[in-house]
Parts: C-alpha cells; structure tokens; sequence
C-alpha cells in the first residue's frame, strides 16, 4: 500500500479479516456480538458446527443434533455453556467443558402465550430470556443441568438490545415502540433504570411501531453509555429533510437525557459503528462514512448540542481480499478480489464490527490516526482529538516533533497550547496515580480494582516522552536556531509548571547545556536566580564543571548546594578543591560539622598550598580540636596525619607541636 | 559665619597624544575640552602637564597613573582607549571661616574620594561608548573631525547634567536591581519574550524592567549595565516627570492597552514622525561591537526595551505591530506583578536595619538606603563615605577573599562590611552603648535571616 493512498483514508478495516463460509441454501450464519463469534452453522447443526472468534483460541467446531432449525446460538461469557434457541417457547443447553455429559437440557419461558424473542448471557452463566410479557433472568446451574430463576419483569416488548460492555439491556415498549427500559445487570441483580421516551416526527394514525430496532444503538462513549437513535428525514414538499442521529445519555440514577444531535446532512440508508469513542455513521447511497467527536464543541441550543462532522465524508479505504492459490496452467497464483465497500450484503454490528454474509467475511473498523493527522491541520484541534484516543502516544510524540522541525515550525503560542493540552493530561494522571497510592497505602484490598479505574487507556505524555521523541529533534536538525529551542524548552517548563508538575533534571540539563554551546551564560545566570531551574546535586555539579567558561557559575553552584542543606560534605569539598581552607573550616563550624571533618584531608590541602602560614592555622586548628575532643593534642593513629606532623616539624620545630604533658 | 563649597567640575577633557607629537602641533591632541572658554593656549598647557605626569610615573609602575592631589584641586586620568585619556578636574569641596575677622579656607580634602570618581569618569566614558560607539572605531570609520563632533554634541550636554555632589558607594558598584518575581509569573513573561522574539525576528534582545528594577535582559551583562544606568538615571526620571504632566492613555482600535513608545512613535496614528529613536553600540561578547536601535515600549510599571538590528529600515508599521503584539500582554503581564509586589506585605519585609548589597557576579545590587531613582539616601553622607572607604579597603587595598571590617562612627552608629567570595554587603546599625560582640551577633542574625539561601560565609 503506497503512502499516499494512506494518507487520504482515515477508516480502514482490519487487516485481517475472521473468514467463514458465507451464508447459502445449506449453511446459516450467526453472529454474537457480546462475544463477537460467528457460528456457521450446517443442516442445523448435525452436519457441524464452526465457531470463529477474535482470536485463535476461540475457534472451535462441534456438531449438534438436528432438532429443526435454529433461531439463535450464544456461547455463554466462559465459552463452557451454548444457548441455542429452536422454538419461542424454549432455550436449550449444552455444556460444553471437558467430561461434561453433552445431553441436551432445556428451559421453557414462562406462561402460556409468552413467546421469547431473544436470549442474552448477562454475566459467569446468567442468562436472560427477553420475552414479549417482560424479562426472565436466570441462573444456569451446569453440573445439575437444571436453571434456577432469578427474577421476572412483567412488560410489554417489542425488541431489545443488549450491550455487554455496559451489562444494559434496552427494551422498546409501547405501540410506537419508543418507551425504552434499561436495566442494568450486575452479577445476579438487576437494577431498572429509569425509562424514557424517544421523540418521533411524526405519529402515525392507527398507532404503528414506529422506532425500529435496527435504528437504534446502545454504546459506551468516553465511558458514558448512550442511546443513538437514528430520525430518518421526514418527507416534506422540498424533499427529504436530512437525517438525524439523537444521542440520549443514560445515567443510573436520574432520568435520560438528550444530549447531543448529529447533523447527517444526507438521506438514505445508515449503519452506525462506534470506534474509539467516535462515532461513526455509514452511508450507503453515498458509499462514504461519517465521523462524529462528541466530544468537540457544537453549537448549542435548547440544552443540546449540535455537531457537524468532525472531517469530511470520506469511503473506508478500499480492500483486497487475498484468495486462495487457484492451480492454474501458469503455475498458482495469489488472486486479489476487490471487496465491495458498503454493500447491501454488509451488517454492522456494535461496537465496530462489519460483517459480510455473502462473502464470508468478519472485519474489524479501525482508524487511522496517521491519515487524520494530515487533515487536520489545525495543531491545538489535533492534538484534543488524538489525546482522546486510544493507542495515540507515538501518534500524538510525531505531531510534536514535527512541530519543532526547522521550515515547518509552528509558532509559540500554538507549541505552548499543546504543552498545556499534554501537561494537563499528564497531571491529570500524576494526581490520580498518587490517589491510588495513598488508598494502596491505607486499604491494600481492592487496589487493583482502583488502578484498573485509574489508569485510563488515554495516553499519557510524560517528560522523558518529550525529551526521547519531541526535544531530540534539536539533536537531529543542528540549524534550529538556539533562540527556538531555548523557547520551546521554556515554554515545555512553563507549562509543566502550571500544573505543578515537578520538572526532571534532564530538562535542565538539556536548557544548560543548549545556553552553554551559545555563550548565554547571563541568560542561564538569571534563570537560576529566579529558580526557573530548581536546585539539585547534578544541577550543582553541572554548574562545577562550567566554572572554567563562566566563573559566576562557582557561586551558582555553592548557592545551591547551601540551598539544599543536605549538600554540607560537597560544599567543604569543593572548597577544598578551591585550597579555600579558612572558609572550609568556618564553614563546618556554621554547620556543625567540625567534629566530623577529616583532618588529613585538610592538612593535605594545607601542605599543597605551600603557604606557611596557612598550614600552621590549619595544623593548630586541628590540635586544638584533639585536645577539645580527647584531651590531648596528638593525632589520632587512625587519621594518618604523622606525615603531616612530620612536615609541621620540619617547618616550625619540633616544639612547636602542642604538648599536653 | 561659615560658607559651605561643594565638589565642583573645573575641567574635563579628552586627548590622544599620539595626535601632535611635533612641537607646534600640540593642539591637534585636543579631542575634547570643556568648559570650551578656555583659551587654547591654556588648554595646551593643562594637557601637556597630564601628559607629563602620566609618562613620568609610567617610568615606575606598569600601573598607570590615576589621579594627582593638590591642596585646591583633584585630577583624575582614565585611559578609556588606548592612547585616548579622559581627565576630570576637581575643585576640593571647602568650608570657608571667618576667624577674628580673618577668612579662613578648610579644605576636605577626604571628601573627594578617587575611587568613586574614577567610577564616574568610567561610566561617563561608557554611556559614551553605549551611544557612539568606541573612539577608534568613530576614527576608522570616520575622521577626526567628526569624532570631535560626536564627543562635543554628548559631552556638553552630559557634563551639566553630572551630580557629582550625590555620586557615592552606587556609582562604584554600578549594578543592576532585580525585581523578585516567583518563577511561574517570570516563566511566563520568558514566555512572552520569546514569542515576541519569533514573530519580529528584527528584535536582537530584548530587556524588560519593572519600576526601575530588570526582570529580563537578553543582553549581555556589561551592556545590561551600561544600559540600566541610561534608563534609570537618565530615561525613566524623564518620563516620569512626562506622565505626571500631559500623556492620556493610550486606546487603540482592538481595545485599550496601557502600552505606548517611550522611544519610537509617539503617535501612532501619525506616520510621519517615527519619534527619538538612538542608535546604540554593544559590546557583547564578540570583538566588533554591534549597532542597534533602541526602541522602549512602556506599560503601566513594565519598561521594555527592543533592541532592533541597525541595518534595518525602520519603517511605521514595524511599530504599529508591535504595539498591537505587546500593548495588551505587556499591560496583562504589568499589572499582575503590580499585583503580586503589592500583595507582599510592604511592613513586614522592611527591614530594621539599613543595608548596602552588591554581587560582583551578576552585578545585583539592593539597598535600604537609596530610595529607587536613586537620588536621595537616608543616611548622612559620612556614613556613604565610610562604606566606599571599607570597600575600598575590601577589595583593593587588603584583596582578601572573604573579609569583614566594624567601624564604629562618633555618633554611635556601626557599620559592619562584610564580603564572602563574589558578595559584599554593609549593614548601619544605629544602637547607643553596644559594644563589638553585641554587633557582631546582631550581624551574624541578620546574615542568617537574610541571606539563607546563598552561600554567604559569616
């Protein structure tokens, strides 16, 4: 596939595609999208049964007795119990784990004209049957092949929708079939949520259902769940008015509510997938797709928000379909089939899932972030759409770094909105990370469930990120102009520091280091003065090393070892270093450490000096100290200061040695 | 019945001898002369005798020669270039006496002390150099003659302006006052600078002051320095008195911002006049030294300074444009550090003490006793006299590393001079009857609680 063809698709199927043999007189095709397994099924079942899932290890083929034909087959959550329904009154089961007995065993609806309609695995081997007089959930107890039942609802239904993400099972009620019931499944309970009522365009006259199945989606968006409801245009004397899609959100404890319009600005057909949150609708007279953000401001009116797409309409790019090596005369080749996109036979089902019956196909809808990078020019939109996606990280670190290349570099401003977008995120995530130490700290039960909550799947660009993949870009491009790159750095600190994120010492090292290579060491000067560097022993140190090109970078680095007080030893050290002894010593006698510090060290220093008089101070000092600390003026045999008392000798005397005698 | 005679200017004047190295030629060494009444024959002399003096005690030391003490009078040599001398006269400040009917002179002579007005003679010649450029480099480029003009048309002016009765330790030091900003306001204005920097990549550096103290200087230090003496003893007292007098505020079309040119157009609705603008000269860190224009943008409390690449053509929208880019955030950026400085509590952090404190490092200078133009300290000018004279006595006579020097005055106050590495610091202490060790421990608190968070020996 050439770049440029990528480029101008965002939607793509997987590449990959799940193959099972398509649907024809013998054979029928059934799709659970809770488990997201298609069962190809043969002579109902006694001429087999082939079972493909999303990976590898859910593919399995089993035969079933012909016990006519099948309504709907569902393996339970822990794929160890199948539900298949033949009639409206019953649902039969088979277990199917190792050295189970494989007999059939069945439950039947209750009352006498109840028909079920469908059938759903709400969690680990509960079921619930959806029937039109209300729901029956019950529980599968396996090994005595019997089920045990839970509780009932009474209520009139007309279809349902189960969306296992969310454990929420949507029922439509009433004639027009727009009253809509969820219920919330939670491990053997059932909470009713509150219902509510979809708005129509018009009521037909007799009262007719009027909201269908198929135009209505239930989905989890940026974690919140929602009830799409697709309005058809009304037909009106200029035409068709354009299509609508109405997002309720549902929430637990208070009633649905209308949030958000999508405006389709198109008629026809539509089948709506929901992929990373996005939502996006198909279009089939057009063969072009729709993509939505609710998450992008609108315009607003009566409480709802109105949202145009997000990018122009676009067609999923194309496929091909590798078949399989046909013998030929010329030797076998790997034939190439054009798939159709959009074609009657496609059925979408939730969340991103396209399945063609005619082909035998089972795609996966994905994005392509790439692409939408180069529509979207516009870096601050860019970059609030890619954080909200999943597996954007490297996606979002490209954007960055492209930013800061010399000839396509973009302003400060933008760069510092950015930062701020990223930093926010990233803060964001510092807060939470620490919630969930402090609570691992407090109750070490349950902590897992709290980090599962609190690390989110949205990216997180932290400061090695930038400084790995956004900032080493200075390292490649040489002919950015330092101005920029010290710009860009500050900004990037300003930002983490508006957030009060605690900068890493690599951060400024790397700004150190770029105002060293350019002599800016007056500007370097003043960032350290207002503690835009905050202080460390490697900053210090990095300072020491800087003195011979700067000498006020001595000063700099002292400054800040005093600062953070836990830096005593390095300060005498350095001192030493400088043969600075008087001030060493006052220096340890402010801090308290006089007692501690060597002698030998001091002395040694005091005879590189070859100043007289320096090394009679500093040797006298340290016999006072013996005769305060052991009440005698000699050196200790483990401080190996005879050389150095030796060479006092030398210069001034034997006598001249303090005796305590 | 006294009469009190200040310091006074008798002359000043710049020669080359190189110039007029023949007999009869001497005049040509005259670059400079003030006061210009003088006749030249006089003028000759005065420089024949400078010359004499310098070459003979040449002969002795590769120390140049510094100044020359009379009984009336002071002289002092700077060597500002090679072969280029700028002299300054003095008259001794006096007390004249009538003793029984007999006029009696004193003159002070320990009033007049070299050091600070060989510092005066140094940024004399530096303000000089900030605006025209070095003497030679007015001679290669141009001829002696114009030269000449250049030093006239600056020196004639400047030298009537010289306060020389109110020169003291602050001239010595000749530092910069930094505003204490918290990081995330002074981040955000780096932040303002730099995209401001982007968008008019005209602008060199950039340098911007908050009421006479430097939050941001892109400039290098010695220029930084040069340049904070121009803005804050000659540029901003001027537009202060501006202010006060006329000047509404400024609104333009986009909304009202508090911004408008101190240097540039004064009107920006009229394109006509493109206003003061000076040319100035920085040293750098390289060997030529580089021309700018210096354009200085106010708002509120917030002075910036834009220094534009001399090769430039200046032109009215340049400026309309950075008033529209800077006018508003510099307003924003002004009045919340307004804001902020005024939010620290102003009783609590006055000190009780007065103090004097200088980093030779970055030229950081703070001081209780000098209010912020400058002009008038709290403290008497003995007092003044005595610090220059410990530091004096700190740095060039002793030259020790860390070093303090306790002086007690006749009327009970203490000054205590301390310097540790690069730092100097002088605290007065007015306390009847204490004695040395109560002022030393006075002195070590005071360290201890001011100065915690550098590296200042006790």
């Amino acid at each position: 596939m050439s770049a440029v063809e990528a480029d101008s698709y965002y939607l793509h199927l997987s590449k990959n595609p799940i193959r099972f043999e398509p649907v024809s007189s013998v054979t029928s095709v059934f799709f659970d999208d809770s488990n997201r397994q298609v069962f190809t099924v043969r002579s109902n079942g006694a001429a087999g049964i082939v079972v493909k899932g999303p990976d590898e290890k859910s593919f399995s083929s089993l035969r079933l007795e012909d016990r006519g034909e099948l309504i709907s087959i569902k393996f339970s959550h822990d794929m160890k119990i199948l539900g298949v329904q033949r009639s409206a009154r019953a649902v039969d089961f088979t277990n199917m784990y190792a050295n189970a007995d494989v007999n059939e065993y069945s439950q039947m609806c209750k009352g006498k004209d109840t028909k079920i309609i469908g059938f759903c695995w709400t969690s680990f081997h509960e079921i619930v049957f959806v029937t039109d007089h209300g729901l029956e959930h019950y529980q599968v107890i396996s090994d005595k092949k019997t089920l045990k039942l839970l509780k009932t609802y009474s209520i009139q239904v007309n279809w349902f929708i189960w969306s296992c993400e969310s454990s929420v099972l949507l029922v439509s009620s009433g004639s027009l079939g727009n009253t809509l019931f969820p219920f919330l499944f939670k491990s053997g309970t059932v909470m009713k949520l509150p219902k509510f009522e979809v708005e129509l365009l018009n009521i037909p006259r007799p009262p007719q259902l009027s909201l269908k199945q198929r135009d209505v989606v239930l989905a989890k968006i940026y974690d919140q769940l929602y009830v799409l409801v697709l309005r058809h245009g009304a037909a009106t004397p200029r035409g068709t008015s354009p299509a609508e899609v109405i997002l309720y959100q549902i929430f637990n404890d208070s009633n649905a509510k209308k949030t958000d319009i999508l405006r389709l600005n198109l008629s026809g057909r539509f089948a709506i997938n929901i992929v990373d949150s996005l939502i996006i609708v198909h279009h089939q007279v057009s063969k072009t797709s729709l993509v939505y953000d609710i998450h992008t401001p609108g315009e607003l009116g009566n409480g709802v928000t109105y949202h145009q797409p997000f990018l122009s309409p676009l067609p999923i790019r194309p496929f091909k379909l590798s078949l399989p090596a046909v013998p030929t005369s010329s030797g076998s080749e790997v034939q190439e089939y054009n798939c159709e996109l959009y074609s009657p036979n496609w059925v979408i089902f939730h969340p991103n899932v396209v399945l063609d019956a005619k082909l035998g196909c089972f795609w996966y809808l994905q994005l392509n972030l790439e692409s939408i990078v180069y529509m979207l020019t516009d870096k601050c939109r860019l970059i609030d759409f890619l954080l909200l996606r999943q597996d954007s990280k490297m996606v979002i670190l490209n954007v960055c770094r492209n930013m800061l290349i010399p000839g396509r570099q973009v302003s400060l401003t933008v760069i510092a909105t950015v930062f701020n977008k990223l930093n926010r995120v990233y803060s964001d995530h510092l807060n939470t990370a620490n919630g969930i130490a402090i609570a691992m700290l407090i109750n070490s039960v349950g902590s897992d469930a709290i980090r599962a909550e609190g690390m989110s799947k949205t990216p997180i660009i932290d400061q090695s990120d930038i400084y790995t993949h956004v900032l080493s870009v200075f390292d490649e491009y040489k002919d950015s102009s330092y101005k920029y790159v010290v710009a860009v750095m500050v900004e990037y600190i300003r930002s983490l520091g508006i957030f009060q994120i605690p900068v890493q010492h690599f951060l400024f090292e790397l700004i150190i280091n770029t105002l060293v290579q350019h002599n800016c060491f007056y500007q370097l000067h003043q960032f350290l003065q207002y503690h835009v560097v905050s202080d460390s022993k490697p900053l210090a140190c990095l300072l020491l090393s800087l003195e011979g090109s700067y000498p006020p970078a001595y000063q700099l680095a002292l400054d800040m070892l005093k600062r953070l007080s836990t830096a005593n030893d390095s300060i005498i050290e350095v001192l030493l270093s400088k043969h600075q002894l008087l001030p060493a010593i006052r220096f340890s006698q402010s801090v308290g450490m006089v007692d501690h510090i060597s002698a030998r060290k001091f002395l040694e220093v005091a005879k590189a000096t070859e100043n007289q008089m320096t090394f009679f101070t500093v040797f006298r000092f340290f016999e006072q100290r013996n005769v305060r600390l052991r009440g005698n003026a000699k050196f200790h045999p483990g401080e190996y200061c005879d050389p150095y008392v030796e060479h006092f000798k030398q210069l001034f005397g034997a006598d001249a040695v303090l005796s305590t005698s | 019945m006294t009469a009190k005679k200040e310091v006074s200017l008798i002359n000043f004047f710049i020669f080359n001898a190189k110039f007029g190295p023949k007999e009869g030629d001497e005049h040509k060494k005259i670059l400079f002369y003030f006061p210009h009444s003088v006749p030249l024959d006089t003028k000759i002399k005065q420089i024949g005798l400078c010359e004499a003096i310098i070459t003979f005690t040449a002969t002795f030391t590769d120390h140049p020669c510094e100044s020359l003490h009379t009984h009336k009078t002071r002289q002092l040599f700077f060597q500002a270039e090679p072969d280029f001398w700028t002299v300054m006269t003095l008259g001794v400040p006096s007390i004249e006496k009538i003793v029984e009917g007999q006029t009696h002179t004193d003159y002070r002579e320990e009033d007049i002390q070299d050091h600070v007005y060989r510092a005066v003679l140094q940024q004399t010649y530096n303000l000089y150099r900030l605006f025209n450029g070095t003497f030679q480099s007015t001679l290669t480029k141009c001829d002696i003659e114009s030269l000449k003009q250049r030093l006239d048309h600056f020196f004639s002016k400047y030298l009537v302006t010289l306060r020389l009765n109110q020169v003291d330790i602050m001239t010595v030091f000749n530092g910069v006052q930094f505003l204490p900003l918290d990081k995330i306001s002074y981040l955000r204005l780096q932040c303002f600078i730099n995209q401001m920097e982007m968008i008019f990549p005209q602008i060199r550096y950039s340098v911007v002051l908050y009421n006479n103290h430097l939050v941001w200087s892109g400039l290098e230090q010695e220029d930084m320095r040069v340049l904070y003496y121009y803005l804050t003893a000659s540029l901003l007292p001027a537009i202060t008195e501006q202010d006060f007098s006329t000047a509404p505020l400024v609104t333009s079309a986009e909304g009202s911002h508090f911004g408008r040119f101190v240097l540039g157009p004064p009107d920006l609705q009229n394109e006509k006049n493109l206003g003061r603008i000076s040319r100035v000269h920085l040293a750098g860190c390289e060997q030529e030294m580089e021309e700018c224009f210096l354009v200085v943008y106010r708002a509120l409390g917030a002075l910036m300074c834009l220094l534009i690449q001399g090769d430039q053509q200046l032109d009215f929208d340049l400026f309309q444009k950075i008033d529209k880019f800077v006018g508003p955030q510099l307003s924003a950026i002004a009045s919340d550090i307004a804001e902020l400085t005024s939010r620290k509590n102003p009783s609590s952090t006055e000190m009780q003490f007065k103090y004097v404190y200088f980093n030779r490092m970055n030229f950081a200078q703070k001081t209780s006793i000098h209010t912020s133009n400058g002009l008038t300290p709290s403290v008497s000018s003995d007092v003044l006299r005595l610090i220059a004279d410990i530091h004096n006595d700190l740095n060039t006579v002793t030259q020790v590393e860390d070093g303090e020097t306790i002086v007690k005055t006749s009327n009970d106050s203490w000054i205590v001079g301390k310097k540790s590495d690069q730092r100097e610091v002088y605290i007065i202490i007015h306390q009847k009857n204490a004695n040395l060790i109560e002022i030393n421990e006075e002195v070590k608190r005071l360290c201890s609680t001011h100065f915690n968070n550098i590296f200042f020996l006790d």
